[in-house]
């Protein structure tokens, strides 16, 4: 593990299946916590359906309702951008496609890595604006807690070193392949015990809050 | 001991013309990435050089380091320079056999005393392990190889198993066995990895030495920056194909026909360093990439537990599903016990609840 070579050998084999036992075990035990506690049992007759308008929410609560967006424009469109190209350098990139295959055994088609090079740079740009932003707005500054700055961190750095190591720009290759594996174990692990967790419970807080608008038979 | 021709005559005599020489000075100069200034001092030096002794052992190896070099390309300069290199003591290629070989080799030892290069194919079996592992003529591998390093100048390490153990040292290591790097720590070393090392390298190895006189510029793995100084990927001639995302993704498919990257094949590539790429093997013939095979990374240490040769390099190499799956589940059982704690916490508040009326209230009061 002295030795670059090594280093890369260890962070791609035992550090991997350990950062995953983590990140599996506290995510599992969050997800079914919440889906097994539920909601309190309404007695009120239902007015309409939960299913419907509890995944319609899901997807219409990503856009930013127009007072929201006149209030914290940049938060949205800043926010928007480095989401989505964080997603894509994570889903689409061959590389991490490759990755996922030899994990659960599936596959979808990448994007070109030129494609995937711009969008990592401009999801660096965005989060470096994003932490500009928090520490420059005196409500976002006064109430960030250290874990805004660690989740921020831990969320950066997988996409910078991974920049690094597509560029190259870090000799040997193995010792910055390495840096990058080792940066995305420390999200995993760092992600079940922090609001990172939201990349999942967003969704499900959404879903509620459709399925109680639903019932009562009002929009959401 | 007849008095050691210079290179030059013995090139002459070998009947290697000038333009022949000087080309394969250029070829050295630009090997080691030095400006064509450079090629009339080579010239020079290699012209004056005396031959040095060489002493090849060759340890736990399997002799393909010694096949690449002999059957690479003949006749050629860098044929010659071997033939000119004075191979005082290599079992496989030499005639003698048996104590004559072993006396050519003391011999060797005592007549060329602190001046000899050493070269060492193969691994070492363990310092602790049975010396019965390994043996030449009834000595120990550690025992030949300290009675060589007295006298040496350097130590250079041909091959993967020489310079990081290689397939003997591959797990489950059966003979513990190590580098020579691991053992020699007082006289300088030289690796030159690759199973087996371009034959160009080693060559090239040894021309800087006689140019130089000294060692070449060495990276960590102590590999010479001239010949390891890049990887595979960033001299490939498929690296276009991966900077635009055009990868094979079977043996036979479209991709792999029109010579797009092997990456996803498991090309190792991006993680390795030496100089297939542009050297090329059996006189610049081919290589392995070009040959529609992805490159398995011999040059660099542990090759053989890196994982699958065709798993690609972003892969991992433990179980990861396995522990996914578990970690999963034993999650997922936390999750519920946690939950269903909660809840019997809940009905057991509720069901001990000491309900309080206002009237209640308002006598304690």
């Amino acid at each position: 593990m002295s030795d670059p070579m090594g280093f890369l050998l260890w962070v791609k084999g035992p550090a991997f299946d350990w950062a995953l036992a983590i990140f599996a075990l506290g995510m599992l035990a969050r997800i079914v916590e919440i889906f097994i506690l539920g909601r309190k049992k309404n007695y009120a007759e239902a007015k309409g359906g939960e299913w419907g308008p509890g995944f319609k929410t899901i997807l219409t609560r990503s856009i930013a309702d127009p007072g929201t967006f006149a209030r914290a424009p940049f938060d949205v469109v800043v926010g928007w951008i480095w989401h989505l190209g964080f997603l894509i350098a994570l889903f689409l990139f061959i590389p991490h496609v490759e990755l996922f295959k030899g994990l659960l055994g599936i596959a979808w088609p990448g994007l070109p890595n030129p494609v995937v090079d711009a969008v990592t740079a401009i999801t660096i740009l965005g989060l470096i604006a994003a932490l500009v932003h928090r520490l420059q707005h005196p409500v976002k500054k006064r109430i960030s807690t250290p874990e805004d700055y660690l989740v921020w961190a831990v969320t950066f750095l997988p996409v910078l070193t991974g920049y690094l190591a597509y560029h190259r720009l870090i000799n040997p290759y193995p010792l910055v392949l390495g840096l990058h594996i080792l940066s995305v174990e420390l999200f995993l692990v760092v992600f079940p015990f922090t609001k990172l967790t939201h990349a999942f419970t967003a969704f499900i807080a959404r879903w509620y809050n459709g399925a109680i608008f639903g019932r009562k038979g009002v929009e959401s | 001991m007849a008095p050691r021709k210079t290179l030059g005559e013995s090139l002459r005599e070998h009947g290697v013309s000038r333009r022949g020489f000087l080309k394969f000075c250029a070829a050295t100069a630009s090997m080691m990435a030095l400006p064509p200034s450079m090629v009339p001092a080579i010239a020079a030096a290699l012209e004056q050089a005396r031959r040095p002794s060489v002493i090849w052992l060759s340890f736990q190896e399997c002799t393909g380091c010694t096949e690449s070099l002999t059957r690479s390309f003949s006749p050629t300069v860098e044929d010659l320079i071997l033939d000119i290199i004075s191979l005082d003591y290599h079992h496989t290629l030499q005639a003698a056999a048996g104590h004559q070989a072993e006396a050519a080799r003391e011999q060797a030892m005592k007549d060329n005393f602190g001046e000899y290069l050493l070269v060492v194919d193969g691994s070492l079996p363990g310092p602790d392990m049975n010396p019965g592992f390994s043996t030449i003529a009834g000595i120990s591998n550690h025992q030949m190889l300290e009675e060589a390093l007295a006298g040496a100048k350097a130590v250079v390490a041909v091959g993967t198993c020489a310079a990081f153990g290689g397939l003997p040292a591959a797990d489950p290591n059966p003979t513990g066995a190590v580098s020579v790097l691991d053992v020699v720590k007082d006289k300088p070393v030289i690796n030159v990895p690759g199973c087996p090392p371009v034959p160009m390298v080693i060559t090239g190895v040894l021309a800087q030495y006689l140019v130089f006189g000294k060692l070449p510029e060495l990276d960590e793995y102590h590999r010479p920056l001239a010949f390891f100084g890049q990887s595979i990927h960033d001299r490939c001639y498929r690296r276009p194909f991966y900077d635009k995302g055009l990868f094979a993704e079977s043996f036979d498919d479209e991709g792999a026909k029109a010579g797009w990257c092997l990456y996803r094949l498991g090309c190792k590539g991006p993680s390795t360093y030496n100089a297939c790429a542009t050297m090329r093997w059996n006189s610049g013939t081919s290589w392995p990439v070009e040959s529609g095979h992805p490159c398995l990374g011999c040059s660099e240490p542990k090759f053989w537990d890196a994982g699958s040769f065709y798993a690609p390099l972003s892969s991992p190499l433990g179980s990861p599903t396995s522990t996914l799956l578990g970690a999963g589940v034993t999650g997922a059982i936390i999750g519920g016990a946690a939950a269903a704690l909660a809840k019997k916490r809940t009905a057991t508040v509720v069901a001990d609840r000491q309900p309080v009326t206002v009237e209640e209230l308002e006598q304690k009061l």
